[in-house]
C-alpha cells in the first residue's frame, strides 16, 4: 500500500510541475463546450436541452487528450520497466497512475461542469445531477482510457489510435452519464441511471487495472 | 496419460496447419457456393412476396445473416485471443487477424443493407434503433482491432495487444448494447420496432437458413485462406517454408 500512496505521490508531483498540461485540457473542455452555443444558437431551451450531451461529450474529449501522457514518459525514461520488475504488483501501481490521473485531469471537469452548466441555463438541480454523473463517471474514462494508454505505449500515431480505441469503450458512461441528468429533467428520477454507471465504474475499478497491466507487460517485451 | 486420438495441439503450429488449411478451404468454398446458390434461388423465386413490404424484404437474406455471422465472428475473435493469451500459441493471433477483415465486412454490409431496406420501409436511411446502433459501434470495435494491429510492426506484439483489445470489446458488446437499448427508449425516437415483425413464412425462414450457412462457410473458407497467407508471410525465414518453395518450384 505504501507503493500505492508513493507512486500516487509521485505523479500528482510531476503533474503539479507540469501545470500547462493539465491546463491544456481543461481549458480545450471549455472552448468545444463555448462552440456549440455558437454553432447552434442562443436559443435557451434548445440549449438546456442538449447541455448533459454537450458537457459529456466534450469531457470525453478532454479525458481521452492527456491519456497519452499516462504511461509515455515513464515508458521513454525506463522507469516503466523498473516498475515492472518491483516486488510490488504491478496492477497496485498502475491503479495508483490511474488515480492520479483521474486527480489531475478527471476531478477538474467535474468542478468546471457546473460553471459551465450555468452557460446553458441549467437549473441547480440539473446542475449537482451533472457534476455527481461526472464524478461517478470520469474514473470510468481513466480506467477504460488507461487500457487503451497501455496498448498503444510507442505505437506509430499512437494518438489518433487511441481514440479509435477508446471512444466506442466510452459509449455506455456516455449513455448513463448524460441520460442521468436528462433522466432528472424530465422528472423521472436519475437515481437509475446513476447506479448504472456506479456498477459500470465497480466492474471498471476490478477489470481496467488487469487489463492495463497485460498490455503494459506486452508493450515493455 | 492416454493417448488422444487427434493431438490437437499438433496443429497449433502453424508449419503443420498450414497444410490443413490448405487442404480444408476449396471444400468450404464448394460448400459456400453450394449454399449460397440455394438460398438465393429460394430467396428469389420460390419466397413468396410480403403482402406488407413487397418484394424489398428480400433484401433480409442478406441482412439478418450478415448481422448474425459480424457478431458471431468478434466472438470467435475473442476466443481465439483468449486461447492465444492461455496457450501463448502463435496461430490464435493469426486466426485473429484473419477474422477481422471479415467480420468488418459483414458488419458493413448489414448496416449497408440495413440503410437500402430501412429507405422504402421506414422512410429513412437511419434511424437511432438500438440495433442499428450497437452493429455501428460494432463495426468501430473491427476498425479499431485492425487499426492497432496494422500500426505495430512486430506481429507478436501486434497479436497479443490485439488480443486484448477484443477481450475487453467482447466484455463491453453485451453492455454497450442494452445501454443503446435504454438510450433509446428514453428518447423514444425510433417508433418503428424491428421485434415486431410479422411472422415469417417457412420458405422465408429456410432461405435466410441457408444463406446464414453459406456467409458461414465463406466466412470459414475465406478466413483459412486468408490465415495462410498470413502463415507464408510472417515465417518467411522458416526453413519449412523455403523447402515448400522448393517443392513448388
Amino acid at each position: 500500500m505504501n507503493a500505492f500512496v508513493a507512486i500516487l505521490r509521485r505523479d500528482l508531483l510531476l503533474a503539479m510541475r507540469r501545470k500547462s498540461e493539465m491546463l491544456t485540457a481543461l481549458f480545450f473542455f471549455m472552448i468545444v463546450v463555448s462552440l456549440f452555443p455558437l454553432g447552434i444558437g442562443p436559443e435557451t431551451a434548445l440549449l438546456r436541452r442538449i447541455a448533459p450531451g454537450v458537457l459529456w461529450v466534450a469531457a470525453l474529449l478532454a479525458a481521452m487528450l492527456s491519456l497519452n501522457r499516462l504511461f509515455a514518459a515513464d515508458h521513454q525514461d525506463g522507469t516503466l520497466e523498473q516498475m515492472a520488475l518491483s516486488p510490488t504488483p504491478l496492477a497496485l501501481l498502475v491503479s495508483g497512475k490511474v488515480l492520479a490521473h483521474w486527480l489531475t485531469a478527471g476531478l477538474p471537469l467535474v468542478l468546471l461542469a457546473p460553471v459551465l452548466g450555468l452557460q446553458f441555463d441549467l437549473s441547480s438541480r440539473a446542475l449537482g445531477i451533472l457534476m455527481l454523473s461526472l464524478l461517478l463517471g470520469t474514473p470510468l474514462l481513466s480506467l477504460i482510457g488507461a487500457i487503451g494508454a497501455a496498448l498503444t505505449l510507442g505505437v506509430r500515431g499512437g494518438g489518433v489510435l487511441l481514440s479509435l480505441l477508446v471512444l466506442p469503450l466510452y459509449i455506455p458512461a456516455l449513455i448513463f452519464g448524460a441520460g442521468a441528468v436528462e433522466a432528472d429533467m424530465a422528472g423521472l428520477g436519475a437515481g437509475g441511471h446513476l447506479s448504472l454507471l456506479g456498477a459500470l465504474l465497480a466492474l471498471g475499478l476490478f477489470f481496467a487495472p488487469w487489463a492495463t497491466t497485460a498490455a503494459l507487460r506486452i508493450a515493455l517485451e | 496419460m492416454s493417448q488422444p486420438l487427434i493431438n490437437w495441439f499438433k496443429f497449433a503450429s502453424p508449419a503443420s496447419f498450414y497444410p490443413l488449411a490448405g487442404k480444408m478451404w476449396p471444400w468450404f468454398a464448394a460448400l459456400a457456393t453450394a449454399f449460397a446458390a440455394a438460398g438465393l434461388w429460394i430467396s428469389f423465386f420460390v419466397a413468396p412476396t410480403d403482402f406488407q413490404q413487397g418484394e424489398g424484404y428480400r433484401i433480409i437474406f442478406i441482412h439478418v445473416p450478415a448481422s448474425w455471422m459480424s457478431m458471431f465472428i468478434y466472438c470467435v475473435m475473442a476466443f481465439w485471443s483468449a486461447i492465444g493469451i492461455g496457450f501463448n500459441t502463435r496461430l490464435s493471433g493469426m486466426m485473429s487477424s484473419a477474422l477481422a477483415p471479415t467480420g468488418a465486412l459483414f458488419a458493413f454490409l448489414s448496416l449497408w443493407t440495413g440503410a437500402l431496406w430501412g429507405k422504402p420501409m421506414w422512410g429513412a436511411w437511419w434511424v437511432w434503433d438500438a440495433r442499428l446502433t450497437s452493429e455501428l459501434i460494432l463495426l468501430f470495435l473491427y476498425l479499431g482491432y485492425i487499426a492497432l494491429t496494422a500500426a505495430i510492426d512486430d506481429p507478436r506484439r501486434a497479436d497479443k495487444a490485439g488480443a486484448i483489445v477484443s477481450l475487453v470489446g467482447v466484455i463491453n458488446v453485451p453492455i454497450i448494447y442494452f445501454s443503446v437499448k435504454w438510450w433509446n427508449t428514453l428518447h423514444q425516437g425510433a417508433s418503428v420496432s424491428m421485434t415486431k415483425a410479422p411472422t415469417m413464412a417457412a420458405t422465408m425462414l429456410w432461405g435466410m437458413l441457408l444463406m446464414a450457412l453459406a456467409f458461414w462457410m465463406y466466412s470459414i473458407a475465406v478466413a483459412l485462406y486468408r490465415v495462410r497467407a498470413i502463415i507464408l508471410e510472417r515465417e518467411r525465414h522458416a526453413t519449412w517454408v523455403a523447402e515448400l518453395l522448393e517443392m513448388q518450384r
